[in-house]
């Protein structure tokens, strides 16, 4: 099961080349700075561009090819929408906004009632859109997009015209959406949080080309991507909460074919989560330290070292048994500890420095 | 017959005010020049101009007498027609700004929700233009009472029959002794004008709200 795009397209200003193919369901986020081509990748899946050549399939049915001859319009794609603006019709309540896909689409899996529970927009039902906040809005665009029962779910910076406070209201909005309904997701953004907490996979756009694509770890943590040059790069892994300790106020969690130790967690045994460890937080040690605070000793092998020439320093990948972590240190460090391609390395990491997100 | 003026006229009218609010074609400038044509025109011209096409005798006319037996010269249906012909253009500006006003954002919406482009006119389109729409209706209708030139260049002065307030008001001023006639009639015809008026601005706010505008 999976979900092909690939588009080629010439704008005055910049000529695109896009193609990838990610795994669905699942959130793939499209992420790169404005003018890389994002959104008009969603507005081609979507069917409102349509561009000099394009093909568009999800699990073997063709949307568009033009190569073929084929293009479905927009109102026969069964690809939902949530623009960065809701675009609820003024002229009708919540609920009557909600059902407009619903009434015109084939009976489908996404039920009204479970929708507004996902959402929490029961209260709103009766409401106008204009009396709504902007976070409440964008809510009852994605629920409107679900309702239309679409076989892809685009979403073209859903939260960008949200302040911090909006955003983390819906945030775990869309985490449990994710979770209770198995849809293939298309996720534009350009901010790296949402990713971290949202995304499965990762496509890297600059410049109206595909830089890199892969899991979301994979790609996170690659220091020949542009992702690893931001001063906030850091390795990403999914875990599995393994224990508590309620004396020690830890909990053991597994992920990478490593174990972490983070401060108490509010979840149940079993339950998956994803962990960003940023690469300035990250110490490396040749031999294993005593009396020290840190929980996280990991072992692991250098598997590349990439110099930062102006902030003076290096990042280092470290190859875990089922991951990979990023650690940033100065070059003097490198020399000192003789780290290079193959040699074995610990990593040191606080508990709290571990980022939780989603559990 | 003002009513009959409007009923036929405003569908037409939002007719109009999309293809030259929404579609780009080759005539379009051409259109829009018609469509304006009897606003700027002397009324007068504008009924010799429908006497020429739908006299009987008149390359329309002369087919809907011979074949339907229909004569608009100096009928009331006639008047409907020179009425409409001439509050088309206040008509269609009024909804042609309202439809430019509706964001084409949310047809694009409608669309990627499943609505064909008929569904998107009814259900998004013109509810969102409904505030000009109503407004160029009620504003049209004034003007029809008040129509002149053109009703009694194509129409004729017929009372009961063909003719509007001014010509009623003209008519009385012909006769001697007739002003008291003509203020009554003035007097109608100023608060007719003024809750049409009234009428439009309310009914625009109040849809305005509804919309959230």
């Amino acid at each position: 099961m999976s979900l092909t795009i690939r588009l080629r397209h010439r704008f005055p200003s910049i000529q695109l080349d896009i193609a990838f193919e990610v795994p669905a369901p699942g959130v793939t986020a499209l992420f790169g700075p404005s003018g890389a081509g994002k959104s008009t990748t969603i507005a081609v899946a979507a069917g409102l561009l349509r561009p000099d050549a394009c093909r568009v399939e999800i699990d073997g049915q063709v949307l568009a090819d033009t190569a073929a001859g084929v293009w479905l319009p927009p109102e026969r794609r069964r690809v939902g929408l949530v623009f960065q603006d809701a675009r609820l019709f003024p002229h009708m309540s919540v609920a009557t906004n909600l059902r407009f896909g619903l009434r015109r689409a084939a009976p489908g899996p996404i039920r009204f009632d479970e929708v507004v529970e996902l959402l929490g927009i029961g209260a709103l039902l009766e409401r106008r859109p204009h009396t709504l906040s902007g976070g409440e809005r964008q809510r009852v665009a994605i629920g409107r997009a679900l309702l239309a029962q679409p076989r892809l779910l685009l979403m073209d910076e859903p939260l960008v015209n949200l302040d911090d406070a909006r955003k983390a209201e819906i945030l775990p909005y869309l985490t449990r959406l994710k979770t209770a309904l198995r849809l293939p997701v298309i996720y534009v953004t350009h901010a790296l949080d949402e990713v971290s907490r949202l995304a499965d996979s990762l496509v890297l756009l600059e410049a109206g080309r595909v830089t890199g694509s892969g899991t979301v770890s994979e790609v996170a943590a690659r220091t020949d991507l542009p992702l690893a040059r931001r001063d906030d790069a850091g390795a990403l892994l999914l875990c599995r909460v393994v224990a508590h300790d309620v004396g020690r106020e830890l909990t053991r969690l597994e992920g990478g074919g490593a174990t972490f130790w983070v401060p108490l967690l509010d979840a149940p045994l079993q339950a998956e989560c994803r962990i960003r460890i940023p690469a300035r937080e990250v110490i490396l040690a040749g031999k294993p330290p005593d009396a020290i605070s840190v929980h996280n000793i990991v072992p692991g092998t250098v598997r590349r070292v990439a110099a930062e020439g102006a902030r003076r320093s290096v990042l280092v990948e470290i190859a875990l048994p089922s991951g990979t972590l990023l650690g940033r240190v100065t070059p003097d460090a490198i020399t000192r500890l003789a780290l290079s391609p193959g040699a074995p390395v610990l990593a040191l990491i606080k508990s709290t420095s571990i980022e939780v997100l989603g559990a | 017959m003002a009513a009959r003026a409007v009923g036929f006229g405003l569908p037409l009218a939002v007719l109009t005010a999309w293809v030259l609010a929404r579609t780009r074609f080759p005539g379009r400038s051409l259109l829009s020049v018609l469509v304006h044509l009897p606003l700027a025109l002397p009324p007068v011209v504008t009924g010799w101009l429908l006497l020429i096409t739908f006299g009987i005798r008149g390359p329309i006319g002369s087919v809907l007498h011979d074949w339907f037996d229909v004569r608009l010269v100096f009928t009331t249906a006639g008047a409907s027609l020179a009425c409409a012909v001439m509050t088309f253009p206040v008509m269609v500006r009024a909804v042609r700004l309202s439809l430019e006003a509706a964001d084409p954002a949310l047809e694009q919406a409608a669309r990627t929700l499943g609505a064909g482009r008929l569904d998107r006119l009814c259900n998004v389109t013109l509810p969102l233009a409904s505030p000009g729409i109503l407004v160029g209706g009620i504003v049209g209708y004034a003007t029809c009472l008040g129509e002149f030139g053109a009703v009694i260049t194509f129409a004729a002065n017929i009372p009961g029959q063909t003719q509007t307030l001014p010509l009623a008001i003209y008519a009385a001023l012909q006769v001697p002794g007739g002003e008291a006639t003509a203020a009554k009639l003035s007097l109608v015809s100023i608060t007719l004008a003024l809750i049409g008026l009234l009428l439009s601005e309310w009914i625009g706010k109040r849809l305005n709200a509804a919309l959230g505008r």
